[in-house]
């Protein structure tokens, strides 16, 4: 067993786990954190995007050992109380998501994305998108949802 | 509470949101039970061969594992097929697991319980198998010739044959002046929800009651089709659809690994879990289209078309899954397309092979009808030299307000074809490509655009039960609903429709709201659930609005005529002398003289002082059983630029049109016909399931298999401005899950033919890559080129 300590939306979190456990596993089942949905297993589809010291990672390609002393945001760290994040307010108002089943890895990627580009024009977010799969919405409203929030993000900090 | 605003047609928020947008959704693989067990299945590296033995004595020996079954342990009955289209059909018997031979690489052999699910995985991998491979067939036109035998038993590969048997006088595919002939092809598909299958059961053994939650679309079909399979009965069976993460018809099923979870688990008394892994998926969960139509249009020189024929080949893979053979025959009833051709020609023979069974895959039947209806409608304008915009203006069936019977037999509710292609034409500013595509032409340009169309019409809200009956299908069309008005002022909606991401939780409050006169928000939809909610025949085929919908309509009406007597009671006048208005039943002449619903369900509920023949409790079920289908329809202009030296295709410009009457939320339509679309564009350029020429499945993952990411989706428009109401159903509504993908395919290929028809090229087949555009060309320059590769310095001029 190895063992494996991180700190999870904000808190510290510690379990010993089989060494060839994934982190998108050790997420979901040792951490009981099921937002992050597992897709494919070969890291096409970007449904267990998570965040990693700040930057977009699937968590389906790492080992939760990787990740031992690191810092870790999922879905279920982004809003904070009863107050939705930016992203989740514009999927919401925009019709971002259909079966949502994308939607955690989709919001995870465009919470790193708008980092490093905080005012992207629209073929900007759908080459950053490319890594996340979706087979409802034909990303039209992902991706009108992702400029939305850019846009309530910046006049936020204005 | 009460309110007198109006929700139906507004773009209102979902319901649904919350909760998947902050992690907190119930997808199966989300569940986790005390005692859990994990289950993986073995499935062999075989495509077709005799099993000799299975050894399981290594997997069960590995860490974790508490059983190891093959099909002699279990005493289950075959999986359910529920459509046996004619009286002649063969029909593969399928077995939850095979015990005599591999029939495709999906089939298993024997089933792993362990503590977790890598202990499982591993002890699959373990089951040694020994077997003696026979052939393979793949291709359905090698498959027909029977030379290699899929089920013994049946003696032939070619399974059923059914024909529409025709409509008008057949002479005109001889004696028209104008005959076009084509073949087109069109590869197998997989689906791609995003998340993979899964189920878990559990029970209350010593009342022997089973709950089985499943990543399905259908959880009461799956309810009654898995108790005959598992012998529990049925009223001892509970099925749950969980939230569920995208469908597109490929958990429109009833699949092995439910049948042996809910088996497993009423053996060992424990909760077994499974959940699918993508590889697993690619071979194991059904595949859609994987058809080759001969087809024949008869028409004059002038472009009217006089008759249309397609004789269809259909790949139904290895076994049949619920529907398979009905799916080609569902497409049977459209390939009339929107036109008024007067004579009408449809048949098809399904082919079993050694493959992934088929079974819907969006549009069910109805793609593969409008891709070849399409593709042929442009040929005959090619071929006769007038414009496909021209060819389908005076070819679209005139306008009807009623229904009217259409050639193929059935009624179309109601129809207004032309506006569509208008609207789309003008949208897309056709005149000035047409122009640009002549300048590009003219200057043989290298870059070429290419501009194509699709008009469509689908059949949708299945079903009416007694045509389904008519067509052999083992079930009814009906849905239910039961609204329940709460003292609190809450309403509780039951819904027999089980959507996975179809938005129903809004929509259906949306209407119950403007029904009854309360807010969406203080409206709560159940669904998915056959305790809960045991009233229903589920989604697919674009069913849900126009028959679970409607049934809500129904429901409300029963509500309301329960309180419009209670209110007539408690202010003391005539019943008639009510009108429902501004969402209150209000005495007319003094409006401010009223009741709400939820003042009368409190009134229903306490029940101190009812009218003698009313009933205590503001309730009431619908089961609706529609009179007809409904038939949406469209225009769609996909517009293309082609690179002629690499074949390299981008679609720079996409309108779609979509009348599909009524709109209960349009923000909810848009949302489903960019989907319809997007996995339209997929079919047209990307997608494609491939196999070696043992039959292996090459394209096995997401590395593999192309779907399209939001750098090759593009952005369209689309307009739904034309509302033509169903006759079929009070609300007028008509569905709109399928349209995309089934206008989508033609209009992008027919663009990508269109680019290129100038240099000789007059067919492309699916998915329209750069190598086959690229061959494409090389072929109609006849310059000898066309065995070489793009990019390579081969050929011999």
């Amino acid at each position: 067993m190895t063992h494996v300590s991180v700190t999870v939306n904000g808190a510290m979190r510690e379990a010993d786990v089989e060494p060839r456990t994934l982190l998108v596993y050790f997420l979901r089942e040792t951490l009981g954190l099921t937002g992050t949905n597992a897709g494919c297993d070969t890291s096409s589809c970007g449904s267990c995007t998570v965040l990693l010291d700040g930057e977009s990672v699937k968590s389906c390609t790492m080992l939760a050992a990787q990740a031992d002393g690191r810092e870790l945001t999922t879905i279920e760290g982004m809003a904070e109380g009863d107050q939705l994040h930016p992203l989740q307010e514009s999927f919401r108002r925009n019709h971002g998501l259909q079966c949502g089943y994308c939607t955690p890895g989709m919001i995870m990627a465009a919470a790193s994305y708008l980092k490093e580009n905080p005012s992207p024009s629209e073929g900007d977010v759908r080459l950053a998108l490319e890594g996340n799969l979706c087979r409802c919405t034909g990303y039209q409203n992902i991706v009108k949802s992702i400029l939305d929030a850019a846009g309530s993000m910046a006049g936020a900090e204005a | 509470m009460a309110t007198t605003e109006t929700f139906i047609g507004q773009p209102v928020l979902r319901k649904e949101d919350p909760e998947l947008l902050t992690g907190h959704a119930s997808y199966i693989d989300n569940w986790t039970m005390p005692g859990m067990l994990w289950m993986a299945l073995a499935r062999p590296p075989y495509v077709h061969a005799t099993i000799d033995g299975i050894d399981t004595t290594e997997a069960a020996s590995m860490p974790g594992v508490v059983g190891v079954y093959t099909a002699t342990d279990f005493d289950l009955a075959p999986l359910p097929f529920v459509w046996p289209i004619t009286e002649e059909i063969k029909v593969p018997v399928h077995y939850p697991l095979a015990s005599d031979k591999v029939r495709f690489n999906g089939d298993a052999v024997a089933v792993v319980l362990a503590e977790t699910r890598e202990q499982a995985l591993d002890a699959a991998e373990a089951v040694a198998v020994t077997a003696t491979e026979l052939p393979a067939v793949i291709d359905i036109e090698e498959a027909a010739k029977d030379e290699v035998i899929v089920h013994d038993d049946l003696g032939t590969n070619v399974v059923v044959h059914w024909s529409h048997g025709g409509g008008g006088d057949q002479s005109v595919f001889d004696s028209a002046p104008v005959i076009v002939q084509e073949r087109y092809v069109q590869p197998r598909l997989i689906p791609n929800a995003i998340e993979t299958r899964g189920c878990l059961a559990y029970g209350v053994p010593p009342v022997d009651e089973w709950t089985l939650v499943t990543a399905t679309q259908i959880p009461h079909i799956a309810k009654v089709t898995l108790a005959g399979t598992t012998g529990i009965d049925e009223h001892k069976l509970r099925v749950i659809a969980p939230d569920v993460g995208g469908g597109f018809g490929s958990k429109l099923n009833v699949y092995a690994e439910e049948a042996l979870a809910l088996a497993l688990a009423r053996r060992l008394r424990r909760p077994v879990k499974w959940i699918e892994g993508r590889r697993e998926n690619y071979v194991a969960t059904t595949h859609g289209r994987g058809v080759l139509h001969d087809c024949t249009l008869a028409g004059t020189e002038d472009g009217t078309i006089l008759g249309m024929k397609f004789v269809e080949l259909a790949d139904m893979g290895a076994y049949y899954q619920l529907l398979t053979p009905g799916i080609p025959e569902l497409g049977g009833w459209v390939y009339m397309g929107p036109y008024d051709p007067k004579a009408y020609w449809f048949e098809f023979k399904g082919v079993v092979t050694n493959t992934t069974p088929t079974d819907a895959y969006r549009g069910a039947g109805r793609p593969e009808a409008t891709y070849v209806i399409e593709r042929l409608v442009d040929s005959f304008a090619r071929r006769i030299g007038k414009d496909p915009a021209d060819i389908r203006r005076m070819n679209l069936h005139p306008p009807h307000e009623d229904a009217q019977t259409s050639i193929m037999g059935l009624n179309v509710d109601s129809a207004n074809y032309e506006p569509l292609l208008d609207k789309a034409l003008g949208l897309v500013e056709y005149d000035k490509l047409r122009a640009e595509q002549r300048d590009r032409r003219e200057r043989g340009d290298r870059t070429q655009l290419g501009i194509g169309l699709s008009t469509y019409i689908e059949m949708c809200g299945l079903a009416p039960s007694n045509i389904l009956g008519a067509l052999r299908y083992a079930a009814g069309g009906w849905d239910g609903a039961t609204i329940e008005c709460l003292p609190s002022g809450h309403v509780i909606v039951k819904t027999g429709t089980s959507p996975h991401g179809q938005s129903h939780e809004t929509a259906w409050a949306q209407i119950v709201a403007d029904g009854l006169g309360v807010s969406p928000d203080e409206i709560t939809v159940l669904h998915g659930d056959t305790h809960s909610t045991p009233l229903g025949m589920d989604t697919y085929g674009s069913r849900s609005v126009a028959v679970g919908g409607v049934a809500l309509h129904f429901a409300v009406e029963k509500i309301k005529a329960k309180a419009r007597t209670i209110a007539a009671h408690e202010l003391e006048v005539a019943e008639d002398d009510l009108e429902w208005a501004d969402g209150a039943f209000r005495v007319k002449g003094a409006p401010d003289t009223a009741k709400t619903i939820p003042e009368l369900a409190v009134s229903a509920w306490h029940a101190h002082a009812l009218p003698a023949e009313v009933e205590p409790h503001l309730n009431a079920t619908a089961v609706y059983d529609p009179p007809n289908f409904t038939w949406p329809a469209g225009a769609h202009v996909c517009v293309v630029e082609v690179d002629t030296e690499t074949g390299a295709t981008e679609i720079v410009r996409y309108v779609a049109v979509d009348d599909c009457g009524t709109i209960i939320n349009p923000m909810i339509v848009e949302g489903q016909v960019h989907g319809g679309v997007a996995q339209g564009v997929a079919e047209a350029l990307y997608e494609e399931a491939m196999y070696d020429e043992s039959g292996n499945l090459t394209t096995s993952t997401m590395t593999q298999y192309l779907i399209p990411s939001a750098t090759e989706i593009p952005a369209m428009t689309t307009d739904h401005s034309q509302e033509t109401p169903s006759t079929t159903n009070p609300l007028g509504v008509k569905g709109i899950g399928e349209a995309g993908t089934i206008a989508a395919p033609p209009a992008v290929v027919n663009a990508v033919i269109d680019a290129v028809s100038h240099l000789g090229v007059t067919a492309i087949e699916k998915p329209a890559s750069p190598e086959r555009v690229w061959r494409a060309i090389q072929e109609a320059k006849g310059d000898g080129r066309a065995g070489a590769s793009p990019g390579s310095e081969g050929g011999t001029s």
